[in-house]
C-alpha cells in the first residue's frame, strides 16, 4: 500500500514517527503551515517557520525515505493577531519556492473580519502564483463556517477543482461535494473523523475528489491513521485500486495542479521497497527490525536525491559515523 | 568493553588529504534548452538592472531551467549553476553585495542556500566580496544540514575563516559525515591543533566502543606523536 498523507505537521513529530510511517507505506507528505499550539508574536517567527518547512523538514524526511512538500499561509487563528499582519507581506516571497504546492491552511477559526481579510488576500495570492488552496474549516460552528468558506471561494474566481476543503464531517461533506471542491477528512483518535465513519462516508459519497489525512500535529493524533483507513477500506470490501485512488492518486492529482510536486525520487524505487515494507508490516514482531533495515537503504537513496549522500548525518542516528 | 567493538588498526597505506577530485569551485556553464537560455538571458538582464528582481527570479531558476546534473561537472546541478550566473550579474560589490547575499540566503529554500554558498569564490574574484560573505558561511556551519555544511566549506571558507572556526568546522564535518575530501584548504590549514582535536575525538570514540570515522586518520598521519597515542590506545584495548 502506497500512501500520500496530504495534511500532516511533521515539525511536531519525532524521527520514530518517520520510521513507522515509512514502514506503513507513507512515501510522501504535505505539511501545511499552521499554528504551533501557542501564539507567535512577530512575522520573523513565521519566516523561521517557513524556512524550516522548506529546508530542514524535507531534509529530515528524506533521511527516512519520505518526500516532503509544504503549503504556506497565515493561518486563520493567528490572522486575528494585529502584530502578525506583516506575515501577509512575506507570503509572495515564500509562495515562489519549488516545494510549495498550495496556499494553506487558510480559512476560518472564529469567523472574524480579520479572518475574512486574510482569506480574501490569500485566495488572490493563490490565483497570482498559480497555486491550489488548502482550506481549514472551523472546529466550532463548523457548518456555518464551511458554507461561508464555499461562498468566499466562489467569489474569489478560483476554480473549485483547485480548492481542497478540509476537516469535513457528515454535516459538511454534502455541501462541499456539491461545490465541486475537493473533500478532505482528518482522521483523529478521538475528534473530527474516525476510521469507521470515514469508510462509511467513502461508501456513500464515492472516492471522487476525496482525500484522507492524519492531520497529525502536537496534539493527540496518530500519523498512521491513513494506513488504518486503507486497511479498514480493504476489510469493508473496497479493492486495492480503490485504496490507491484515495490514499495516493487523489492527493497526487490535487497537489499536482501546482506543477511543483516532485515525486521523482520515489517513483523509481517504489516497486522494490514496497515488497520490503509490506513484509515488515505483516510480520508483527519483526516489524521494528525490518522497518529499520528498510529505512536505512531507502533513506540513503532519498538523501542522495535530496542532494546529500551522507551515511553519518546526526539525524540518522545509529549509522556508522 | 568487549574486544569485538575495537576497530581494526588503520591500514598502513593511508588515503591522502583531498584524495578525491575536488569540485570545480568556479561557476560552471549550465547546459540549457533554448527556452532555458532565453529565460536566463532575460533574468540576467533584469538582475543587472535591479538586484530586487532576484527575490522572484532566484527561487524560479529550477522550474525555468531544470535541475539535472551539469554534464562533466560532478556535484553541479543546472539550477545551481543558473543561480550562480544570476548572482554574478548583481551590480554590487563588497559589503552591499554581502548584505544582498545574506538576505537571499536567509529567505532561501535549501537549493537556493546551496547556490549562494557555492557562488562565494566567484563573487570574491568578480565582486570584491572580501569578508562580507562570512556571516552566511558561519550561519550554514551552525546548521545540522550536511549539504549546507559541505557547501559552506569551499575555497571561500578556507580563505576567510579564522583558525579556530576552521578547525571547529572540519571537526563538525567528521561528526556529521561530510567527507573531508569535499573540504577545501585542508592541505594548507590542517595544523597540529586540529590533529589534536581529531585525536581526542578518536579516543572518545574508541573508549565508547564506537567506530572512528576513516577521515580522522589522514589528518592524524601528519603528526606522528598523536598517531602513536591513538595506536597505543588501540593496542591497549586489544
Ligand atoms: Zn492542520
Amino acid at each position: 500500500m502506497r500512501i500520500f498523507d496530504p495534511h500532516i505537521h511533521m515539525t511536531s513529530r519525532t524521527t520514530d514517527d518517520y520510521e513507522r510511517m515509512r514502514a506503513a507505506g507513507v512515501l510522501a507528505v504535505v505539511e501545511p503551515a499552521f499554528w504551533l499550539g501557542q501564539p507567535r508574536t512577530s512575522p520573523a517567527s513565521f519566516a523561521d517557520y517557513f524556512d524550516g518547512l522548506l529546508g530542514w523538514e524535507p531534509y529530515r524526511a528524506a533521511q527516512f525515505g519520505v518526500v516532503h512538500h509544504c503549503t504556506i499561509a497565515l493561518n486563520p487563528k493567528e490572522a486575528n493577531d494585529p502584530r502578525l499582519q506583516g506575515v501577509l507581506d512575506l507570503l509572495p516571497r515564500y509562495l515562489a519556492k519549488d516545494r510549495v504546492v498550495a496556499v494553506g491552511e487558510v480559512g476560518y477559526d472564529e469567523i472574524t473580519p480579520a479572518e475574512d481579510e486574510a482569506l480574501t488576500r490569500q485566495l488572490a495570492l493563490a490565483v497570482e502564483h498559480g497555486l491550489p488552496v488548502l482550506v481549514h474549516t472551523p472546529h466550532r460552528d463548523k457548518a456555518a463556517g464551511t458554507r461561508r468558506t464555499i461562498d468566499v471561494v466562489r467569489e474569489s474566481g478560483l476554480p473549485p477543482e483547485r480548492v481542497l476543503i478540509d476537516h469535513l464531517n457528515e454535516m459538511t461533506v454534502g455541501m462541499v461535494a456539491d461545490s465541486g471542491c475537493w473533500m478532505g477528512f482528518s482522521v483523529y483518535p478521538d475528534t473530527k473523523m474516525d476510521v469507521d465513519r470515514m469508510v462509511t462516508i467513502l461508501g456513500e459519497h464515492g472516492l471522487d475528489r476525496v482525500l484522507v489525512n492524519s492531520a497529525a500535529d502536537w496534539g493527540r493524533s496518530d500519523p498512521l491513521k491513513t494506513r488504518a483507513v486503507g486497511d479498514a477500506m480493504l476489510a469493508a470490501g473496497f479493492s486495492e485500486a480503490d485504496v490507491d485512488t484515495v490514499l495516493w492518486a487523489n492527493p497526487v492529482a490535487f497537489y499536482g495542479q501546482s506543477g511543483r510536486l516532485d515525486l521523482s525520487s520515489i517513483t523509481a524505487e517504489a516497486a522494490t521497497s514496497e515488497a520490503t515494507t509490506e513484509a515488515a508490516t505483516e510480520a508483527a514482531t519483526e516489524a521494528a527490525t525490518q522497518a529499520t533495515t528498510a529505512h536505512v537503504t531507502t533513506a540513503a537513496t532519498a538523501a542522495v536525491a535530496a542532494g546529500g549522500d551522507y551515511a553519518g548525518n546526526t539525524v540518522l542516528r545509529g549509522s556508522p559515523a | 568493553m568487549t574486544t569485538s567493538n575495537v576497530p581494526e588498526i588503520p591500514p598502513t597505506v593511508l588515503p591522502e588529504l583531498n584524495a578525491l577530485p575536488e569540485l570545480n569551485a568556479l561557476p560552471v556553464l549550465p547546459v540549457l534548452t533554448d527556452e532555458g537560455s532565453r529565460w536566463l538571458e532575460a533574468a540576467t538582464e533584469r538582475v543587472r538592472a535591479d538586484a530586487g528582481a532576484l527575490t522572484a527570479l532566484f527561487p524560479a531558476a529550477g522550474r525555468a531551467c531544470g535541475r539535472g546534473p551539469v554534464p562533466g561537472e560532478p556535484g553541479w546541478t543546472v539550477d545551481e549553476a543558473v543561480r550562480v550566473r544570476l548572482l554574478l550579474a548583481l551590480p554590487q560589490t563588497g559589503a552591499e553585495l554581502g548584505e544582498t547575499l545574506f538576505e537571499l540566503y536567509a529567505h532561501g529554500d535549501a537549493a537556493e542556500r546551496l547556490a549562494v554558498l557555492r557562488s562565494l569564490p566567484a563573487l570574491e574574484d568578480g565582486g570584491g566580496l572580501g569578508d562580507a560573505g562570512l556571516p552566511l558561511v558561519r550561519d550554514a556551519l551552525r546548521t545540522n544540514d550536511a549539504r549546507l555544511v559541505q557547501a559552506a566549506m569551499g575555497p571561500y571558507a578556507a580563505e576567510h575563516l579564522s583558525d579556530h572556526a576552521y578547525r571547529q568546522a572540519v571537526l563538525k564535518c567528521v561528526f556529521i559525515g561530510v567527507p573531508l575530501a569535499a573540504v577545501a584548504g585542508l592541505d594548507r590549514r590542517s595544523d597540529e591543533e586540529l590533529a589534536r582535536m581529531m585525536a581526542d575525538f578518536a579516543e572518545e570514540r574508541l573508549l565508547a566502543g564506537r567506530e572512528v570515522p576513516p577521515d580522522v586518520w589522514p589528518v592524524l598521519e601528519r603528526h606522528p606523536t598523536l598517531l602513536t597515542r591513538i595506536h597505543a590506545l588501540i593496542g591497549e584495548e586489544r
